[in-house]
């Protein structure tokens, strides 16, 4: 008890003062996730759009693919990453490995497929109930799923906050391929898995509360957005 | 009271329906023709050799009950849902002109398919203002922007929503949303405007409005082919009408004829179903 209330202490402490090893994680940990989030978005809202879109051969085994990599391990995707960017892989030339570019790679690998498999869900409804309209007035398919994508940018603004919140709690992967080096690829994941095993509780959970907070800002965010969205479908004039 | 219904899908073919029938643009190139048209979804038939040829003026009504094929037989026309046998012909403005009176005239559209426009039983409003809703179909097109506006006000004043230009879209009540809907096949200039139960779910001074719409567009020479379950609207609005039953045409008539004349079995039946006092 009484170590739980001074880590507590340590903690109040920690954030309080600025601790600049503290900062440093969490501004790593931000920035990694905010690269990986951008990546994820824009490549997952393109695939989705085009399989709402698309109707070609094999389109059911690419749908059953893509809900099958929502569920992919972070552990796997970190060692795929580093099987590739190591010395001996086949992108091992760009020299990134246990750099935050590598961590980025995995994380947008991780997040990239529940992007595209809920845009591909959100612009698929959204078409089935307006896009022969679309098409009535000229659009083809691709261009209606745009068009439709568009209309629902809120819906899809939460599903990249909701990668962000993914990415940034990650941590198989990003040790993988990282290393955890301090200073360099450590961030508030790996660093709570590493202070933890050293007994060093305060900065451990001081971390965990950053990233905490950080999800629930996320959460309080992906909310307001519902909200709002809703508020603005309901004002419906009598 | 009965008769053939294969004699009668034909029977706006002959002198004394052709006669009953109003604004038929009778002896001119049709706008568009079905020939032995047929559509199967999700494996099971849904129009069955339907023939139909639309004249420029028409005011055509396709009624019958819930199923019966009238929203695939709009969609059909519009090439919206794939043939599964028949022949659907477009026309070209060069052998069937309308004479819009805002008809592009600017060569681009010359030889060019008859333009067609649809409105949907629920039409959609995009998260933009009702001037971007209505300007949609002719950014699609690819128009400058000054001319995108400029028709779309133009359609907006028409169908007496101009004042509402800048507001949401989807903030504008059923019937205005109807009218919008209006507003945005207008803008397209059609030729050929299909309505799929335009006044379904609005309250009577709303269906009224978009009747006055609907006689307006076709008084400036625009054909007109809707769905309606509403056979006191079909009474004011259409010059002929078509009686359909699982994917068939069991009637195709002048709107005096359907109401007053000898009728197939089941399109008697359901006359007397949904007008009583018949």
């Amino acid at each position: 008890m009484t170590a739980l209330l001074d880590s507590l202490h340590g903690i109040g402490q920690l954030i309080a003062s600025g601790d600049p090893r503290l900062w440093r994680i969490v501004g790593l940990s931000l920035g990694v996730s905010a690269a990986a989030c951008v990546i994820a978005t824009s490549v997952g809202l393109l695939l989705g759009a085009a399989v709402a879109a698309g109707r070609f051969p094999g389109r059911r085994v690419v749908l059953i693919i893509m809900n099958t990599l929502l569920a992919l391990p972070s552990v796997v995707v970190g060692l795929l990453v580093y099987l590739l960017l190591s010395r001996a892989g086949p992108l091992g030339s760009l020299g990134i490995l246990f750099t935050p570019p590598a961590m980025v790679v995995a994380q947008s690998i991780l997040v990239t497929p529940i992007v595209a498999a809920l845009a591909r869900q959100t612009i698929e409804d959204a078409m089935r109930d307006h896009g022969e309209q679309l098409q009535s007035l000229g659009a083809n398919r691709y261009t209606s799923a745009l068009i439709v994508a568009w209309d629902e940018r809120m819906a899809l603004a939460t599903l990249a906050l909701v990668a962000f919140g993914r990415a940034v709690s990650e941590v198989g992967a990003v040790m993988i391929v990282g290393g955890n080096i301090d200073g360099v690829t450590r961030v508030m994941t790996t660093a709570i898995a590493l202070e933890t095993s050293k007994g060093d509780l305060p900065l451990a959970l001081a971390l965990g509360v950053v990233l905490l907070t950080v999800v629930l800002v996320l959460n309080a965010a992906v909310a307001l957005l519902n909200d709002w969205r809703g508020a603005l479908d309901r004002q419906v004039v009598a | 009271m009965n008769a053939d219904p294969t004699t009668l899908a034909r029977a706006s073919g002959r002198a004394s329906d052709r006669e009953s029938i109003a604004h038929s643009g009778a002896g001119t190139a049709p706008l568009i023709e079905l020939l032995g048209a047929s559509v199967v979804l999700d494996r099971r038939t849904v129009l069955d050799r339907v023939d139909l040829s639309v004249r420029p003026g028409e005011r055509v009504a396709l009624v019958g009950s819930n199923g019966a094929g009238k929203t695939t037989l709009l969609r059909l026309l519009h090439g919206l849902v794939p043939l599964a046998s028949g022949k659907r012909r477009v026309n070209s403005p060069d052998r069937a002109s309308t004479g819009l009176p805002d008809e592009p005239n600017d060569g681009r559209h010359r030889g060019s398919p008859v333009r067609i426009a649809m409105v949907f039983q629920r039409p959609f409003m995009l998260r933009t203002s009702l001037l971007g809703n209505v300007e949609l179909g002719l950014r699609l097109q690819g128009l400058p922007a000054d001319e995108r506006r400029e028709r779309a006000m133009h359609a907006l004043e028409q169908v007496g929503l101009a004042a509402e230009a800048l507001r949401p879209g989807r903030t504008l009540s059923g019937g205005q949303q109807q009218r919008a809907a209006l507003a945005r096949a207008r803008a397209l200039s059609p030729q050929l405007l299909l309505l799929d139960e335009p006044t379904a779910s609005l309250d009577p001074s709303a269906k009224r409005e978009i009747e006055e719409l609907i006689a307006s567009f076709s008084s400036q020479g625009i054909t007109v082919v809707m769905s309606s379950h509403n056979l006191g609207q079909v009474k004011r609005l259409a010059s002929r009408v078509l009686y359909l039953e699982a994917g068939r045409v069991l009637a195709d008539v002048g709107a005096d004829h359907f109401f007053h004349g000898e009728l197939p079995q089941e399109a008697a039946q359901f006359l007397t179903g949904e007008l009583p006092w018949v």
